[in-house]
């Protein structure tokens, strides 16, 4: 290990160990830990007089096992601040390094707990892009120390930031637009349009849970189909001495209430969402505002936009309507993509593209179709899936393994068989519709049968590139390829395999062209 | 290779600055995604044994207990898992670490793994965040560490690549350091 400590140390600073005195915030901690089993095992040992003597004894042990292991964790990690990075070395038997270059440290963050601040220790954070649990932690140091390690990050970091500025004045430009211009906003109108069709049962779901619960109490088993059989069977004498007429009046009025409560379910989930939804453009980036009780406003910069995703919804798509998501990283708001235009037809998401420095997708665009072969192989694969269902119900049935109680039984193996056909030609008619295209500074990838959905990605702001290939894929010269993209996901699946291999290589040749620190 | 890091980053053709560094660092001009793969150090696939080995004891040590209980013909439970065993210590690392492999160019670093599901992934330079250079007990036993990029992305949010010498881990990693300052300026 000394050699690894002579080559960092040659950079600029010696490694260094965190303040000692962190050592008795981990020692009490560990006591901390230890009162509630201390109490536990004192009163369960109340009345042996040599509990207590064996109970010290123990405590004393677990006591000197965690500091001794403290101190010999405090002694194996030192940091080091290079001339290009921060680096932290732990690790007692499994050794850790990192290294973080200045120029991926986002924010410096100081935490004090209570523990920690009555000895003026702070734990310092270094955010990266990566986010989240991967970050630098450096557990504790003395207050002066991390203000001094705040400070050399901040003064490394402008060095760099003013050199790139150069580049990056000519953007601020352009985005010097006038205050709050209106991209979108949903009046009332739209807004009970986009309710319909947000069309919801999901009453009747919570209504069925609730019905579920109910039956344990109430004794009937709801599952249960000898019951049901019977039930059918005894009302539809009932039933039928009404007449047919009666039969189809009460057929059409339970319809009639399906439509009413789901429709009247989505107006008031849509309402309450997105009650006076504006997007506005503003010089820090778009600006969004929604809701009817909770008013939410969101705002986000051009610079973080990712991704576009381009979504619709089955029955909506035959008339138009679409709508539009960011893929940012935005931790803070709970989802990663934030909705931008949750109805709206094409004419008025083509400006929002664009005013997010991005392209729509057209139709001059070189789009291309996944490999034939598997389109024939994830046909046969999800259709075979279910064609196997069939023939073990069949075989089961007709040996008279299950079901011989019901009159019906000999029906049931055509279910998985009718979807067997089904997913087979939906695969095989879907095919033309997933398509991708490359353009000169985009990746667009298109998915869906009925209700297409179209990602669009800025190729220079990706992060890695992966091609797949499962053990079928590799037989049949076809693969997957996997963007890395951040906060969200991209990938098109069943690519020829020169055709991945080409796209990986231009798409790559766009990431590296940028460093990640030209991006924001 | 300090000098290649304090000097400007002017001085261009990184792979092979200093000497020091060429005999040990396989870079190659150009890009990554048609050049051949470096193999990973030797050591790695008496790593992956041992690995294989301590997985293994449990199921050895479960197959023995059922197997005195003679409920089946003698050896019907042992001799099965014996085998399967040895072929996941002897046959499948020698696999897995043929199946290994990485190529580092000038901008960018591939790691290719996987026998079943083949995965190619190329990590740009530009879009490092941090690295890490770790060692398990039995790797530092073996004298080989595991580099670990960390990118923003959320697919592969970490590419790691096992079974470099420790030395080799530790000059990528300056390697790739020296990129990142180099192209964020």
């Amino acid at each position: 290990m000394s050699g690894e400590i002579a080559t960092t140390a040659a950079e600029a600073t010696a490694p260094r160990r965190t303040a000692p005195i962190g050592l008795l915030v981990s020692a009490i901690t560990s006591i901390r830990q230890l009162v509630v089993p201390l109490v536990v095992a004192g009163v369960a040992l109340r009345d042996n007089p040599f509990g207590f003597g064996g109970l010290a004894g123990i405590l004393v042990l677990i006591l000197l096992a965690n500091v001794g292991a403290a101190y010999l964790r405090w002694l194996r990690l030192t940091y080091t601040t290079g001339a290009e990075d921060i680096r932290v070395e732990s690790g007692i038997i499994s050794r850790a390094a990192r290294s973080v270059p200045y120029e991926r440290i986002q924010d410096v963050s100081l935490e004090q707990k209570l523990l920690p601040r009555l000895f003026g220790l702070v734990e310092v954070k270094f955010e990266t892009g990566a986010g989240g649990a991967d970050d630098l932690k450096l557990a504790y140091l003395l207050e002066s120390q991390g203000e001094e390690l705040r400070q050399l990050i901040r003064e490394r970091r402008d060095e760099v930031e003013a050199s790139t500025e150069t580049d990056g004045s000519e953007d601020t430009g352009t985005v010097q637009e006038d205050h709050g211009d209106t991209v979108f906003s949903m009046d009332t109108k739209r807004l009970t349009t986009f309710g319909f069709f947000e069309f919801s049962l999901a009453v009747f779901a919570v209504l069925g849970g609730l019905l579920q619960y109910v039956d344990t109490f109430v004794g009937i088993e709801l599952w249960d189909v000898d019951l049901w059989q019977g039930w059918i069977e005894s009302q539809s004498g009932w039933l039928s001495s009404f007449g047919f007429i009666a039969q189809i009046a009460g057929i059409v009025a339970g319809i009639i209430t399906l439509l009413i409560v789901g429709s009247a379910t989505g107006l008031i989930r849509t309402f309450l969402r997105d009650w006076g939804f504006v997007l506005e453009k503003t010089a820090r980036g778009f600006r969004r505002r929604r809701g009817l009780f909770t008013r939410t406003d969101v705002v986000m910069p051009v610079h973080r936009v990712q991704a576009l995703v381009l979504g619709t919804g089955w029955l909506r798509y035959r008339f138009g309507w679409h709508s539009l998501k960011f893929v940012s990283l935005a931790q803070d708001a709970g989802s990663s993509s934030h909705v931008v235009a949750p109805f709206a037809q094409i004419e008025e998401i083509d400006p929002i593209i664009r005013a997010a420095k991005f392209d729509p997708p057209s139709n001059d665009l070189d789009w291309r179709h996944a490999s034939r072969k598997y389109r024939f192989d994830s046909a046969a694969i999800e259709g075979g899936i279910f064609a196997l269902i069939a023939l073990i119900l069949a075989v089961l049935i007709g040996t008279g393994t299950i079901g011989s109680g019901f009159a019906y039984a000999a029906f049931i193996p055509l279910i998985p068989l009718a979807l067997s056909i089904f997913f087979t030609f939906a695969n095989l008619y879907a095919w033309q519709f997933h398509r991708h295209a490359l353009s000169a500074s985009q990746v667009f990838g298109r998915k869906g049968l009925l209700s297409p959905a179209t990602r669009i990605a800025s190729r220079v702001k990706l992060h890695s590139v992966e091609i797949v290939q499962g053990p079928i894929a590799q037989r049949r010269g076809y693969a997957t390829l996997h963007l890395g993209l951040a906060g969200g996901s991209f990938s098109i699946p069943g690519l020829p395999i020169e055709r991945a291999l080409e796209l990986k290589s231009a798409i790559l040749d766009s990431i590296a062209s940028r460093d990640f620190s030209a991006l924001a | 290779m300090d000098e290649n890091t304090e000097t400007a980053p002017a001085a261009a053709a990184p792979p092979a600055t200093s000497e020091t560094e060429a005999a040990s660092t396989p870079a190659v001009d150009g890009h990554g995604d048609d050049q051949a793969l470096t193999e990973l150090h030797p050591n790695y696939k008496s790593a992956l044994r041992v690995e294989a080995t301590i997985t293994s004891i449990p199921f050895i040590i479960g197959a023995l207990v059922l197997e005195a209980q003679s409920i089946l013909p003698q050896a019907s439970i042992i001799a099965p898992v014996a085998l399967i065993a040895l072929a996941f210590i002897i046959r499948l690392p020698s696999r897995r670490f043929h199946a290994r492999g990485y190529a580092m160019s000038t901008d960018r670093l591939r790691v290719v793994r996987g026998i079943l599901f083949r995965h190619d992934t190329v990590v740009p330079f530009g879009r490092v965040q941090h690295i890490d250079v770790n060692q398990g007990p039995i790797e530092r036993f073996f004298g080989i560490a595991t580099l670990t990029l960390h990118t923003a992305g959320s697919h592969n949010a970490s590419v790691k690549l096992p079974g470099l010498g420790e030395q080799l881990a530790r000059d990528m990693r300056e390697e790739i350091r020296s990129h990142i300052k180099r192209e964020a300026l």
